[in-house]
């Protein structure tokens, strides 16, 4: 089948970027979109042209490096699924279709369809953990977790940190990206002891890296290719809250010594 | 410069060796460790939980990936679990159990020392794992569940539904910028690096690029760690991530450290056949999914009929016939050689008779649609967002594909090369797993290596050095740094007429062809004369666009294959030179009557370990005898 490429081109950060076309004419249904760009790619290489650049790796879904803009949707039509994972069996021989990257002001553009979102790692380096040196664990079966709370939690971890959540967003909010964390960690009872801190500061740093607020439009849980649930984010403010109330930063003074 | 090759393995009781070793390690003082850099390359489960362990110690890290987040790297795709010594189930399993059966499956090839010492510290990892918060499966009780994988009679595997790998390095990348936020490891993104300094006989650094600024850097160290992950994806097609690659193992070979059984590669069994030209990398199915599925083909050559209206006594479940004792849960090197003789002698299944069929069809009258979906889910939808088809009424296809490499630079003991203070963790060294992997233990290893080892013996290093003493204007940084840009200037200004791919598609046909899953002399042979006639070709006619100072991924990609390039030529000498088969190595020459792995103990009881001896010239192979004190070298059986 016969498909039609509008792509974002753009040199680096610091350059304009323009939308450029591009005809494939032997397109097989059975290729992942992502194989599509190969094709495209080589073509490209063998004109002496530089290929567009995109972000992958896994090509199964799971490690979170894909992800660009289809037709103004994240991930493309197909719910539940990665670029990587989207076959171009879902679309129409003679297509025309327009490809551009993530848009948000906390990531920042690198090269055609690649972003810079390591404003995610910034923010579980704020908190997005459970403190604990290697050596120190108890043994495993001495925590008791209900299977309900693990299996909500393992719901919440099947973030992969693509980053499609905010480029839905109207407000390029990140809040479901950090409420998955919060909820994660706070739904088990190792999570616990840190749960005040965690929330407060992990929401702190979202707002200093430029992520918006969430208003509750529900785009994110939409275009989620795990299904991660907006309920997250509501656990996320209840913690945020009571957070607020509660949770004061480390005395200096500290423990004896 | 001949090896030498000490293991460095304590000696005693196997079960009080790690604790004795531990014990006569020299430590580093709480208050002098800021003063020791520590550079680890890599931030998959084995660098990760290396960096973030080391943090924790207070040394000063610095922790390099090709990656934009630690969270991207390969380790994420593990799928099945993670093996553990608890025995929570009650069914008999203990540290030795899990000890023989590793040494077992992997064909006797393996160091018991170290394979003891990985049982051991298992039991750690899942303690470690759930204080982290990983999400692991539970029974309603609220205690850890497990499942079975291939080549163990017990249950210990444990799991976070299909997403173990994830969950697991979601933990270690946690506890890592855990150390990245308390100011004690320093993270280098989008950072490859692109060679390892030695000076006068010890690593003291590493060049990198940076793949957004192309600038190219130097970075000076008391000691470097490797956990750059395996080379599968030497063979092009692998279910290996498409950026895996051997760059920093390779380069750290071409500067004196061995280079362990480059020929051992795990073929993995249960992945979904290739579709056409343009496929870019095989999915791997979990090898869980053979706790409920069974495998089978028709007795009949070239049946073509739907699968649901082959009745039973018209199939053949292969394994159960021929492995009664493990059948479907057999060892994967065995599942994956039986498969290709199903289809060898024509009875496979699917577009060019490549495929077994995976069926779900009794389990699911068994247990219920539910469960299975509860246990599968995610791996089923991958399934068949690939193929289209659906798992629940028609069975999965699946066949053999490359899947992970026993083989990586050879490390004693304390995981040192053979380059003092060059550090070798998870699938990048060649250590545990002998001439076989079993299922869920290379999380097992790069977690034991990265939390519980590597502590001790990088300690163990740098107190017996003084920190620091040189910098980036030491000539060997200089020298490094311009043959960095040497060979970056050559790649880029080739501009030839075909494209990194073209020659990366054809290296792993001849690999596959040759060097897969069963190999003989004159195969292998013709691959040692084509690989340096590609390799050639690549160097006059291949085309990299694009600068050197941007962002450029076809040159990333070029300087991996030629190093591929470079590395299929190893594999394939070694596969020549092991004139036996064992585990995943097979030498059509060596077999049984029932055409299975033949091991000559007498001449190949040992780890092949090559050194580089120059361009263009033969590398030298080195031999470490590998000692059987406490098991019996016996032929693995699984019927
Ligand atoms: C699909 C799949 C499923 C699997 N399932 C299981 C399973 O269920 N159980 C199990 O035990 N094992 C499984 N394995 C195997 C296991 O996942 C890997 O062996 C293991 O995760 C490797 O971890 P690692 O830390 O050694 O390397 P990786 O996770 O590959 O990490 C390598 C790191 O090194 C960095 N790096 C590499 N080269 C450079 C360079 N030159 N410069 C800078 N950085 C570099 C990368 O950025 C990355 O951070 C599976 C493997 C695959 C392919
Ligand atoms: S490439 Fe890994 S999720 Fe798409």
């Amino acid at each position: 089948m016969k498909i039609i490429l509008n792509i974002w081109r753009q040199k680096n950060s610091s350059s304009p970027g323009k939308m450029v076309r591009y005809e494939l004419g032997n397109v097989n249904e059975h290729m992942s979109f992502l194989e599509m760009l190969d094709v495209l790619n080589e073509e490209l290489t063998r004109k002496g042209e530089e290929p567009v650049t995109f972000e992958h790796d896994c090509r199964e879904g799971i490690c979170g490096s894909c992800g660009f803009m289809i037709n103004g949707i994240p991930h493309g039509p197909e719910r539940g699924t990665t670029v990587c994972q989207l076959h171009m069996r879902h679309f129409h021989d003679g297509e025309e279709l327009w490809l551009e990257p993530f848009r948000a002001k906390a990531f920042p553009v690198l090269k055609d369809l690649m972003v810079d979102r390591s404003a995610f790692d910034r923010i579980i380096a704020a908190g997005g953990y459970i403190s604990i040196n290697t050596g120190s664990a108890p043994e495993a079966n001495s925590i008791p977790v209900k299977k309900q709370c693990a299996d909500r939690a393992m719901d919440a971890a099947a973030c992969i940190g693509c980053g499609a959540c905010v480029a839905a967003c109207p407000n390029a909010s990140a809040s479901l990206f950090v409420s998955a964390k919060i909820a994660h960690l706070g739904l088990l009872p190792q999570g616990e002891p840190e749960r005040d801190r965690r929330a407060m500061r992990m929401v702190l740093k979202m707002t200093e890296e430029g992520f918006g607020y969430c208003t509750n439009t529900g785009e994110c849980e939409a275009i989620c290719p795990k299904g991660v649930k907006i309920e997250n984010i509501a656990m996320m403010h209840r913690d945020f809250t009571r957070a607020v109330a509660l949770f004061r930063e480390e005395s200096k003074a500290g423990g004896a010594g | 410069m001949a090896f030498q090759l000490d293991s460095r393995t304590p000696s005693g009781p196997l079960e009080q060796r790690w604790s004795k070793a531990k014990q006569e390690m020299k430590l580093v003082s709480p208050a002098n460790r800021r003063k020791y850099t520590v550079i680890v390359v890599g931030s998959g489960l084995a660098g990760g939980s290396a960096a973030a362990t080391l943090g924790e110690l207070g040394y000063n890290v610095k922790c390099f990936s090709f990656h934009d987040s630690p969270r991207r790297a390969h380790s994420i795709a593990a799928q099945g679990g993670i093996n553990a010594a608890k025995n929570y189930q009650n069914d008999g399993d203990s540290v030795y159990r899990l000890f023989y059966d590793t040494i077992k499956g992997g064909d006797f090839r393996s160091r018991e020392s170290n394979v003891y010492r990985l049982a051991e510290v298992s039991v750690n990892i899942i303690d470690q794992c759930v204080a982290q918060g990983v999400p692991f499966a539970r029974e309603y009780g609220g205690t850890l569940a497990n499942r079975s994988f291939g080549g163990a009679q017990v249950s210990r595997t444990f799991y976070a539904r299909g997403q173990t790998g994830q969950q697991l390095l979601l933990g270690c990348y946690q506890a890592l910028e855990r150390q990245v936020d308390a100011g004690r490891v320093q993270m280098f993104y989008r950072h490859e690096m692109l060679d390892l300094v030695v000076i006068d006989g010890r690593a003291r650094g590493i060049v990198t690029r940076n793949l957004v600024t192309g600038s190219i850097d130097c970075h000076v160290a008391d000691a470097v760690v490797l956990a750059t992950g395996g080379y599968g994806n030497a063979f092009y097609l692998s279910t290996n991530a498409k950026n895996c690659n051997a760059t920093a193992i390779w380069r750290a070979y071409k500067r004196g450290a061995g280079f362990g059984n480059p020929c051992y590669t795990q073929i993995h069994p249960t992945c979904i056949p290739q579709s056409g030209d343009y496929q870019s990398k095989l999915t791997l199915m979990s090898e869980s999914l053979r706790n409920d599925g069974r495998i089978w083909v028709p007795k009949q050559k070239g049946d073509t009929r739907n699968p649901n209206e082959i009745p039973e006594d018209e199939r053949d479940y292969y394994l159960e016939r021929m492995y009664p004792a493990f059948g479907n849960l057999c060892p994967r090197d065995i599942a994956s050689r039986a498969a290709k003789l199903m289809c060898d002698q024509g009875y496979g299944v699917g577009p060019g008779g490549r495929g077994v069929y995976l069926d779900f069809k009794e389990s699911i009258g068994r247990l219920g649609r539910k469960t299975i979906e509860e246990r599968y889910g995610n791996l089923f939808e991958m399934y068949e967002r690939i193929t289209g088809e659906d798992p629940y009424t028609v069975p999965m296809r699946i066949y053999p594909a490359v899947h992970y490499t026993m083989g990586g630079l050879w490390v004693d003991y304390h995981l040192q090369s053979t380059i003092p203070g060059l550090f070798v963790l998870g699938e990048a060294n060649f250590s545990d797993h002998g001439a076989n992997r079993l299922g869920a233990s290379a999380l097992m290893q790069g977690l034991a290596d990265g939390y519980f080892i590597i502590s001790y013996t990088v300690g163990h290093f740098l107190a017996q050095v003084k920190p620091g003493g040189v910098n980036t204007d030491h000539a060997e940084f200089r020298a490094a740094r311009q043959e960095v840009d040497e060979r970056t200037r050559r790649l880029l200004s080739i501009k030839g007429r075909k494209t990194v791919d073209d020659f990366h598609r054809e290296l792993g046909k001849i690999l596959w062809e040759f060097c897969g899953m069963a190999r003989n002399a004159p195969g292998l042979k013709h691959a040692l004369e084509k690989i340096p006639e590609l390799r050639e070709e690549f160097w006059q006619n291949v085309n990299v666009p694009g600068s050197a100072e941007d962002l450029n991924q076809s040159l990333e990609k070029a300087g991996r294959v030629a190093d591929f390039l470079e590395l299929g030529e190893l594999m394939c000498l070694d596969a020549l030179e092991r004139e036996e088969s064992c585990g995943g190595h097979f030498r059509e020459e060596h077999q049984t009557e029932e055409g299975e792995a033949k091991r000559d103990d007498e001449r190949f009881c040992h780890a092949a370990v090559w050194e580089y001896a120059g361009d263009g010239k033969r590398p030298v192979r080195h031999v470490e005898p590998l000692q059987f004190e406490f098991v019996h070298l016996a032929q693995r059986s699984y019927k």
